[in-house]
């Protein structure tokens, strides 16, 4: 089936433009249930048009903060502005911001057009226009044939499709998605993924979206923030995130990556390099080209993606920094990449990723064979959080 | 598995101890004879002569009145206690409340009868129809709040958020999304609400007055006179109808379970 691409997306970010007007902004938010703080004195923007992320783990406040927004909850202080706006004590029913349900919560005793023309009514709008507006929100989510079917008679993906044309059709500023492709599988969420960016962009919407799984967020969104019992530990984009992560937390989070805990030893460019941070991990000697807070003598961690650890039996010339030597543990076939975990002298535990480019299916490298990991002075990065 | 011979003689003799007497009086209003313990040949003579009893039709009258406007009454406010149950789940007093909901149940209904007419009398108000209304409603609607309640204790309540959601203000949302989901609870709930109204004899003989006299206080009045089979008709016409209530009664929750679980059932499927 040929599809039709929307416009080849822009770079888009409000977030560095100083003058730019949050479309949605948390100021100071806590939420506390009884003796519970979900949310802890949080202050986060949000830009028109933009796909924003809220990633944690369950329990993390990032529902709570939605359901803020939708007004299911009141903040315990703080205030949630949307266009400049206070928007504190706007019951749900009268907030400009549509949501879509975790469960769908779809009205099982309406078919899928009065579940769709629902939101519609509440505005009294004429007959004619309801019905015209359900059948493009219908033949955005190519539910056509099923208008008359009701919601128990939909396959799982079809559902999430209703609710998202439900959620559509009052053409919200602020569209909220809690965990929307939780409920199906792989292949089919990571097409709704696509499709949903598309949809986001077409319609020019403001996209909310709740999830706990890292690549959807990663796929998705302009910006992710990352949140962590109440608190956001970092917002930035997909990218920054994971080639950056601002702490372990984040770093652990968000992909896969080795954390070996170390000793700053010096922040002099002793290797020509500026900035670069020489560290002691339990003798594996590291040099990191950063700029970093870090002084002589700091408690840090040294994280580096698997990915960009390269992997030989053959000995490296330089082997007195940013090299390590062990033994091919076990290895983890993913198909296009395979993931080596390497044990050192020691018992740690170091991986490297390699991609598979030839079709080769006795890789060179096997189990017990010992080998050279090694990685450039940018590759890595200390993190002091 | 196959049931012992001690199994069935105990269900048999279970069975008998309940329906014979019940039998036997479904039996005898077919007697063609007024003896009522004598076999006559079979006949509907009865149920003729108990058509044309002015006295008894007017209390069957009264009693089918009293039980549809009782029953509405109850079911109306067992349903909003069931929600302000459920819903409202920490509210000052609720455990009280809770209690209370239930403490008809297990009252002896010679207490709540005459704790009603207690009420009335200390009110001045005069015994009637009205009282006997106002009796069966109390009664009843705690039997409703229960059944309701465990309807919505299942209700997926993102359901009426996602109603709101989309501009419909609380008591609309209540009207064009709860109740319709609820409606088979809410009318087992009127069923059970009318039956129990229908065969009331303690709490409607403390709370009768003149001119309201209800079917069970009508045949309990007859029968110190003497038994007559017409008695046995009515009571047979009775016996089917709060048979049929409870049937349709049970029949609507349980459909109201099945199709819950044939959702749940699809929508299992739909994600994987």
């Amino acid at each position: 089936m040929a599809k039709s691409l929307g416009p080849v997306k822009r770079k888009f970010s409000p977030w560095t433009d100083p003058a730019a007007v949050p479309f949605i902004r948390f100021e100071n938010i806590t939420k506390r249930f009884g003796d519970f703080t979900a949310v802890d004195n949080l202050t986060l923007d949000i830009y028109e048009r933009e796909f924003f992320s809220l990633l944690g783990p369950s329990g993390c406040g990032k529902t709570t903060l939605m359901r803020m927004l939708a007004g299911f909850e009141e903040p315990t202080e703080g205030r949630i502005l949307l266009q400049g706006k206070d928007i504190s004590g706007v019951p749900p029913y009268r907030r400009p911001t549509n949501m879509m349900f975790q469960s769908y919560a779809l009205f099982p005793h309406m078919t899928v057009e009065k579940n769709v023309a629902f939101g519609l009514e509440q505005d009294n709008l004429p007959k004619g226009e309801i019905s015209a507006r359900v059948e493009e929100m219908l033949k955005l989510v190519k539910l056509e044939p099923f208008a008359k079917r009701k919601p128990n008679q939909l396959s799982g993906g079809q559902r999430q499709r209703v609710a998202l044309a439900r959620s559509l059709a009052k053409r919200p500023k602020v569209l909220l998605l809690d965990e929307p492709l939780g409920a199906l599988d792989k292949k089919l969420r990571e097409e709704t993924q696509f499709e949903l960016m598309d949809i986001q962009t077409n319609l020019g919407l403001t996209f909310l979206i709740v999830t706990h799984d890292q690549e959807e967020a990663m796929t998705v969104s302009d910006r992710i923030a990352v949140m962590d019992r109440g608190v956001i530990v970092q917002v930035a984009t997909p990218a920054e995130i994971y080639e950056a992560p601002n702490s372990r937390y984040v770093a652990d989070f968000i992909g896969d990556i080795n954390i070996l805990e170390g000793t700053v030893v010096s922040t002099e460019s002793a290797l020509g390099a500026p900035g670069a941070v020489r560290i002691d991990c339990d003798g594996i000697a590291v040099a990191v080209e950063q700029e970093c807070q870090a002084v002589k003598g700091d408690k840090v961690a040294f994280a580096i993606r698997p990915e960009k650890v390269r992997i030989s039996p053959d000995q490296p010339a330089e082997t007195s920094v940013n090299a390590v030597y062990g033994e091919v543990w076990d290895i983890g076939y993913l198909g296009d990449f395979s993931v080596f975990l390497v044990k050192l002298a020691d018992d740690r535990i170091v991986r490297a990723a390699q991609a598979n480019v030839s079709r080769l299916v006795d890789r060179p490298i096997t189990f017990g064979d010992m080998v050279w990991l090694t990685w450039p002075l940018d590759a890595g990065l200390v993190l002091t959080r | 598995m196959r049931a012992s011979r001690f199994d069935a003689t105990v269900l048999t003799l279970g069975f008998a101890f309940l329906y014979i007497p019940i039998v036997i009086l479904v039996i005898y209003s077919f007697n063609a004879s007024r003896l009522v313990t004598v076999w006559g040949g079979f006949s509907l003579n009865w149920y003729r002569t108990m058509w044309s009893n002015q006295g008894l039709m007017d209390a069957a009258w009264v009693t089918a009145r009293v039980g549809v406007i009782s029953a509405t009454l109850g079911t109306v406010l067992g349903t909003l206690a069931a929600l302000a149950l459920v819903r409202f789940s920490r509210f000052p007093g609720r455990m009280l409340f809770s209690g209370m909901i239930y403490a008809p149940l297990v009252m002896p209904e010679v207490i709540t009868g005459l704790s009603m007419l207690l009420l009335f009398v200390a009110l001045n108000i005069d015994r009637g129809f009205w009282t006997v209304i106002i009796a069966h409603t109390t009664f009843t609607m705690c039997y409703v709040a229960i059944v309701v309640q465990s309807r919505l204790l299942t209700f997926d309540r993102s359901l009426e958020e996602a109603a709101l959601d989309l501009g419909c203000p609380p008591v609309k949302t209540f009207f064009k999304i709860t109740l319709p989901l609820i409606m088979p609870a809410v009318i087992a709930g009127w069923m059970l609400a009318f039956t129990l109204s229908l065969d009331d004899l303690v709490i409607a003989s403390f709370n009768t007055g003149p001119g309201a006299t209800t079917l069970p206080i009508k045949i309990y009045s007859q029968v110190r006179l003497g038994v007559t089979p017409e008695i046995n008709a009515i009571c047979t016409i009775l016996i089917g109808l709060v048979t049929i209530g409870v049937i349709i009664a049970s029949i609507g929750t349980k459909r109201a379970e099945m199709r819950r679980i044939r959702d749940e059932h699809v929508a299992a499927r739909g994600t994987t």
